[in-house]
């Protein structure tokens, strides 16, 4: 038997469990034998264990595609079986999963590979041998969780995999626990990993809710037999169920209103901002929706609020990215825009292009971020250089106004960024262009079932081209503004091989779907699961638009940061003509202080209350000190004193006195007088005659 | 011939007498001869009803008893003199010592 007759028989197919296996056995040997390897071979078995999960994804494909796309199920193992309920892991593989297994393994191996190099020369590393370990050893848990989410049978699993992927989140947010982005000591990590947590609890919640309530209506949680009844069950029911799941989607896609985690999610090292908070993890919403898509289809209400959300989020970071000042949050905040163009895609229906965009900005997100951690440390590397050796002063690598004219000392992280930043920014021919103009031409084909969505998106990727505009000229064009940037130096091939592939992928993804006759390869492929869709044919008045706004908003971004660089200590040129506008836009639109403001701050005032007035003065205090303790003692006195001292002791004391009083009338009669006993003998005598006499 | 009730009347108070002796009196001769008295309240008893039955265990028995106090008489004497040799008084009142 040859390669291709196994996979027409599927035989490949039992490989799924693989996919979880493969990287926690890289997990299990860094966390056992880690102590004793070096850097080198622990970043080689975690990136050979994401690699062969790679490999297994990629013949999982191969046997899709030879079996059309049919899709399997792998029983690996029971879980809970109460009665009715029957809830086992069971691995799925469709056309669906399949691409996000590809994405995940794929993307992940190359930023396994990258934080190799990465993770060596992180500013907090200081030659942590176990600081390194751990790091790959949640790397991998990572996979391994993300794997169970996308490969889940169930919306158990996927919860399963959700949470995981969460808990792995909030670990690397906050691996540097003990140091701030700069260095300094500071709990800012930690903070920052609680506050993602905490939001994608908010999330969770809801989408437990979702999954309780299929439950209770559907009586199961595998999606086909969910999926089988969605046209059978009443339409609130699956509306509650789809705006539940929706809040989920908000938690870890980071959309309106939940979405001000993934900001500071920043913190974690650079591999884990892109693995995690830009191309695997926070796509997960996007996946739910997709899979969920019978539901969805089902409830049209539902779907145009999904869509407005997803529409409004990518406006509205759009806009915030382009007064931030790092270049991780710039990118932050552009992912959170780039995920709402997904989720307002999925929410229209557009599947297809949800995930194609998914895919594609997993490659050029990725590289963007990659290549911003290469920046950062080259301009730590020009620090090192400037501090020779004495580096107490505390300085921004991440700041582009640090920044400026880095082509000259990073020429091939600049040609990286340049790929990346025009995927990004949607021009042709690169893979940007290609999966958001198909959610952009979606958008104006269904404008009159979702208004306003085609409006939102044109403008946020208007504003997309703007920011990555303005960042360009930024960091690598016009003057370098500090000696650190004169001084900056160009990475390793070990960072830079890896995007080399990512860059590759960033210009050529789009071929995933063309939108010509005989192309529509990922539309056909998607198909197979979620029903045959009809491709849509390149309109060119929508791209042309869209090509034309891009280009206008980089030819602005020029005008204002390129023609004229930003001078050392120079404010933001926007500042004046856009005014309280831009002060805003710095400022996240103070959604984080008004948050503060409505719900931390109250929740933290209704907390004290609860602790210090309810719990501590009034249940502690008074209930329990005043009433129970009090009271317990006033009912203990009662008994020692009148019943124990009062009554039992009385009746012992008694008992002795009594003894005492009658044996000494007793020890009257004793009185040694031989005459006396003689009488008493007498006395007995003539009692006992009498008694005898008279009976 | 005398009703025997007369002899038995007789008996009780000798004996009445004797005991009372024995618990008024404070001498310890006193007592003794009390004693005496007593015991031969009980002979007087012993042969009425023994000539009225005629039966002579009666009279048998008043031998013994007077051989028991002939002797008890001899142990008593000796007592009492051991006491009043040690104590200087007979006086019964003044023999307490067994009181605890």
């Amino acid at each position: 038997m040859n390669f291709s007759e196994v996979a027409n028989t599927g035989l490949f197919f039992n490989l799924a469990p693989l996919l979880v296996f493969l990287p926690l056995i890289g997990m299990l040997i860094n966390m056992i034998f880690g102590g004793k390897m070096s850097e080198k071979a622990i970043g080689t078995v975690a990136s050979l264990a994401s690699g062969s999960a790679f490999v297994v994804a990629l013949l999982l494909a191969y046997s899709l595609s030879a079996v059309h796309g049919q899709a399997y199920t792998v029983p690996f193992a029971e879980w809970i079986h109460i009665g009715e309920l029957q809830l086992d892991w069971t691995f799925r593989v469709d056309t669906l999963s399949a691409v996000m297994m590809l994405v995940v393994s794929g993307v992940g191996t190359l930023i396994h590979i990258y934080a190799i190099g990465y993770m060596h020369e992180d500013v907090r590393f200081k030659d942590d041998l176990r600081r390194f370990r751990r790091f790959f050893v949640f790397l991998n848990l990572f996979i391994a969780m993300m794997m169970i989410l996308v490969s889940g049978d169930s919306y158990l699993m996927l919860f399963v995999g959700w949470e995981g992927v969460g808990l792995c989140s909030f670990l690397l947010i906050g691996f540097w626990y003990d140091f701030d982005t700069l260095g300094q000591k500071s709990t800012a990590n930690a903070e920052a990993g609680k506050k993602a947590f905490i939001a994608n609890r908010i999330g969770d919640f809801g989408f437990l809710l979702a999954i309780f309530t299929t439950f209770w209506h559907f009586g199961s949680l595998q999606f086909d037999e969910v999926f089988a009844q969605a046209g059978h069950q009443p339409a609130t029911v699956i509306t509650a169920i789809t705006l539940f799941m929706l809040i989920g989607v908000t938690g870890k896609s980071a959309q309106v209103p939940l979405y001000v985690w993934l900001p500071d999610a920043m913190a974690g090292p650079t591999p884990v901002s892109a693995l995690i908070h830009a191309a695997t993890m926070v796509t997960a919403g996007v996946y739910l929706v997709v899979r969920s898509a019978p539901l969805y289809s089902a409830v049209p209400g539902a779907q145009y609020i999904v869509a407005m959300i997803g529409a409004v989020t990518a406006l509205f970071a759009a806009t915030i990215a382009v007064g931030q000042y790092d270049i991780k949050k710039v990118l932050a905040y552009s992912t959170i825009s780039q995920l709402g163009f997904m989720v307002a895609a999925v929410g229209m229906g557009a599947y297809v292009a949800g995930i194609f965009h998914l895919a594609t900005h997993a490659f050029f997100k990725a590289l963007l971020f990659l290549s911003a951690g290469s920046i950062i440390l080259g301009m730590e590397r020009g620090h090192h250089h400037l501090a020779h050796g004495h580096d107490e002063e505390v300085f921004d690598p991440g700041d582009m106004r640090n920044m400026g004219n880095l082509r000259k000392q990073m020429p091939v992280t600049f040609w990286l960024y340049m790929a990346g930043t025009l995927a990004l920014a949607g021009i042709f021919p690169f893979a940007g262009f290609w999966s958001k103009d198909e959610i952009l031409l979606d958008a104006k084909l269904h404008a009159e079932h979702f208004p306003g969505v085609y409006a939102l998106l044109s403008i946020a990727a208007f504003l997309t081209a703007f920011y990555m505009g303005r960042q360009i000229w930024m960091v690598f064009f016009g003057k370098e503004r500090t000696d650190v940037a004169k001084h900056a130096k160009e990475s390793p091939p070990v960072m830079t091989v890896p995007l080399m592939v990512l860059a590759a992928l960033a210009v050529l993804g789009g071929a995933l779907n063309l939108p010509f006759e005989g192309f529509h390869n990922l539309g056909h492929w998607l198909g197979y699961t979620l029903g045959e869709v009809e491709g849509l044919a390149l309109d060119l008045g929508v791209a042309g638009i869209s090509t034309i706004l891009a280009l206008v908003a980089i030819g602005i971004s020029w005008l204002i940061y390129g023609r004229n660089p930003l001078k050392e200590g120079q404010p933001d040129p926007l500042k004046k003509p856009l005014g309280f506008l831009f002060t805003g836009m710095e400022n996240k639109w103070f959604v984080d202080e008004g948050y503060k403001a409505v719900i931390i701050t109250p929740f933290e005032k209704l907390a004290k209350f609860l602790s210090i007035t309810l719990d501590w003065n009034f249940w502690h205090d008074w209930f329990h000190n005043s009433v129970i303790f009090a009271g317990f003692q006033s009912f203990a006195r009662f008994l020692s004193d009148p019943v124990d001292m009062g009554i039992i002791n009385a009746i012992a004391d008694g008992l002795a006195s009594l003894t005492q009083r009658s044996s000494e009338g007793l020890r009257r009669i004793q009185n040694g007088f031989v005459r006396s006993y003689a009488l008493s003998v007498l006395l007995g005598v003539v009692a006992i005659l009498g008694y005898l006499l008279f009976k | 011939m005398v009703p025997v009730t007369y002899y038995v009347a007789l008996s009780a108070v000798l004996f009445i007498i004797g005991a009372m002796g024995v618990l008024v009196r404070r001498n310890a001769l006193i007592i003794f001869m009390s004693v005496e008295l007593m015991l031969n309240a009980a002979n007087l008893a012993f042969v009425a009803f023994a000539s009225v039955n005629n039966i002579l265990d009666g009279q048998i028995f008043v031998f013994f008893i007077i051989a028991v106090a002939a002797a008890e008489v001899a142990v008593g004497l000796a007592l009492i003199v051991a006491i009043f040799r040690t104590k200087k008084s007979i006086d019964v009142d003044q023999i307490n010592m067994l009181k605890g």
